[in-house]
């Protein structure tokens, strides 16, 4: 019971914030929101006993990333809503996108009850006392099965840093 | 509805105890470091201090706090509302939770045994500046904008040093619970800021950065930004900030005190011939008693020497609380004597380290902004990063050969001093270059040194 409560309260919030991050005109509000859908996102992950990844979702979305958006926000001034005319035409594409994504996934759930033994399978959730520790589990499926992903990944990000670092140098040189 | 709560209240009492206890005391507690500061800084300057109100101004904070509560609450009008409310009670939300999962001796703990420990205080930590960068922009202020600026950059390039610094510490450790982390330092018989000395001087300079103390009080100069992020609070508002401040440092000093200095361990627990050092709690409040009692014939007013005398009093019934405990140490007062001299040893060391860190704000010169975001991402991060390899070196070493973990201490210790000397040696050469554009640059010197 406290479980469904307390997943349903996150949901909510999460959506909620998620809806007014959109509607926001103002930018730094429309963060202040996306921060809130994160804190909520975040909620969930502690509600599956998925503790690293709550604590990371924290430390990397909201401390880092988010961090930084503000920091460009401020700096940039993006407070101003001059660009969002621009985007006004795009209403219309943007509606029937959304409706085509809507039908996909309703599509999708409905054949999933349809066949039997397939499609959303919801299996009985593990006791909470008798899981494995999260932390552990995580960094070994991370460093032993999918090490070769996990590395692959690192140098593509560094890549993409040093892509960024590259392009920032040459306009101030220029 | 009534079952369910009352059900709830007798499984989790101990941990709903214990948070009441944080909410409540830590804000007296921030209170009384403060005064202290006061009382340490003017004995530094060589100034009097506050003396008045009570005897030796002990009771100095109370009226000023109360002066704060009753202030007109003021919000500038082209302030954003919403915003300006918000800010203050984030950064204090963030800093009471980040203490829920910092263990206070070895039972007073809120958040006990969760498997992220030690990271669920750095991680909720870290949405503190993010108080101070909403505050400073809601403002709407021109030094409010910069001291948020300046946060950011500030939290961007030292969270990740603190990062890494406490990553040696994990390595060593295994595990990030707290409870672990301390019960492996007492098997060890080293506390990791003799294994990893590297790791806890970056952590201790990253922990100044990240509580906004001079010399690193960068969004809130006071000669150059009047009072940068937080300019437009006054009274309870600002009294929010203050509190969140010093909680904050009570949270970082508790997350070095656990991981590098032993936690709640008493000094050499395993050494036989120390164990007189078990009576320290009790002669250290028992001579602090003493002292009020003699200070106390010498206090000006009839008031001020019964006060005095109150103080002592309540010193000696501590130190006969920890006597009384101290015989108990066996398994069915186990819990009460550890916890009792758990909490003593870890207030003692995370006093200590916050007046070592008091002790840098009087004496050193604040850094200039280009100096520091330098020293942040030229030397520290790379120190910090050679110190997680070097110990996972000594610790592939241990686990491979069976050489001592010990080793660990030579190989970060000589790869740091080494990689510090080539990194201040390059420095140098790019910082005096700096200096120089700065310097040719006039707009930027009109604009940053105005103050």
């Amino acid at each position: 019971m406290l479980d469904s409560v307390i997943f349903y309260f996150f949901a909510g919030m999460a959506i909620v914030s998620a809806v007014l991050m959109i509607t926001r005109r103002n930018a730094i509000h429309s963060a202040i929101f996306l921060i809130t859908t994160l804190l909520a996102t975040a909620g969930i992950f502690l509600q599956l006993r998925a503790e690293f990844l709550f604590i990371s979702q924290i430390i990397l979305f909201v401390g880092g990333i988010m961090v930084l958006f503000i920091f460009v926000i401020i700096l940039v001034r993006l407070d101003v809503p001059l660009p969002q005319v621009r985007w006004r035409t795009q209403k219309w594409i943007a509606l029937l996108v959304a409706l085509a994504v809507g039908m996909e996934a309703g599509v999708v759930l409905w054949f999933a009850r349809k066949i039997p033994g397939q499609g959303l399978i919801f299996p009985n959730p593990a006791p909470a006392d008798k899981l494995h520790p999260n932390t552990e589990e995580l960094a070994r499926s991370l460093f032993g099965s999918y090490l070769l992903p996990f590395e692959i990944a690192s140098v593509l990000l560094l890549v993409a840093m040093v892509g960024a670092v590259v392009m920032a140098k040459k306009r101030t040189d220029a | 509805m009534l079952h369910s709560i009352l059900a709830f209240v007798q499984a989790w009492w101990v941990e709903l105890l214990c948070a009441l206890l944080i909410v409540l005391v830590v804000p007296l507690i921030a209170v009384y470091i403060a005064l202290v500061e006061r009382k340490f800084m003017a004995d530094v300057q060589a100034r009097p201090d506050p003396m008045r109100v009570g005897p030796h101004g002990l009771l100095q904070q109370i009226p000023d706090a109360l002066k704060l509560l009753f202030k007109e609450d003021l919000i500038p009008a082209n302030a954003d509302q919403f915003i300006f409310w918000f800010a203050p009670v984030l950064s204090m939300t963030a800093a009471l939770t980040s203490m829920g999962a910092v263990a206070f001796g070895p039972w007073f703990q809120v958040a006990r045994d969760i498997n992220i420990g030690l990271l669920f205080v750095v991680g909720v930590s870290a949405l503190r500046p993010l108080g101070i960068i909403l505050g400073g922009w809601a403002s709407n202020n021109h030094y409010s904008i910069i001291g948020a600026l300046r946060s950011t950059a500030q939290l961007i390039s030292y969270e990740t040093t603190a990062g890494f610094a406490l990553v040696s510490g994990f390595l060593l450790a295994g595990t990030l619970n707290v409870r672990a982390i301390v019960e492996i330092q007492r098997t060890d018989q080293a506390w990791f800021v003799f294994l990893a000395p590297v790791g806890f001087f970056i952590y201790l300079i990253a922990s100044i950065v990240e509580t906004n103390r001079e010399p690193f009080d960068l969004p809130e100069t006071k000669s150059e930004l009047v009072a940068g992020s937080i300019a437009e609070y006054g009274g309870f508002r600002w009294l929010l900030y203050f509190l969140a401040e010093y909680a904050n440092r009570i949270v970082v000093a508790s997350v070095g005190t656990t991981l590098f200095l032993g936690g709640w361990l008493r000094p050499f627990p395993n050494v036989r011939w120390l164990i007189w050092l078990d009576a320290a709690p009790t002669l250290l409040l028992a001579a602090v008693g003493a002292y009020c009692v003699f200070r106390a014939g010498k206090q000006p007013a009839r008031e001020q020497s019964l006060f005095m005398w109150a103080v002592a009093l309540a010193c000696f019934v501590v130190a006969a609380i920890f006597a009384l405990a101290a015989p108990f140490g066996h398994l069915p007062f186990e819990l009460m004597h550890n916890g009792l001299y758990g909490a003593f040893w870890l207030l003692f060391k995370v006093s200590a380290y916050i007046y070592i860190s008091m002790w840098l704000r009087f004496t050193l010169p604040r850094f200039r902004f280009d100096q520091f975001t330098r020293l942040g991402w030229h030397i520290l991060i790379p120190l910090a990063v050679i110190n997680v390899v070097g110990v996972s070196i000594a610790l592939a070493l241990s686990s491979e050969f069976g050489i001592n973990r010990w080793v660990a201490t030579f190989i970060t210790t000589v790869a740091a001093i080494g990689a510090a000397m080539l990194l201040l040696h390059w420095n140098d050469k790019y910082s005096d270059a700096a200096s120089a554009a700065l310097l040719a640059d006039s707009s930027v010197v009109e604009g940053t040194h105005a103050g």
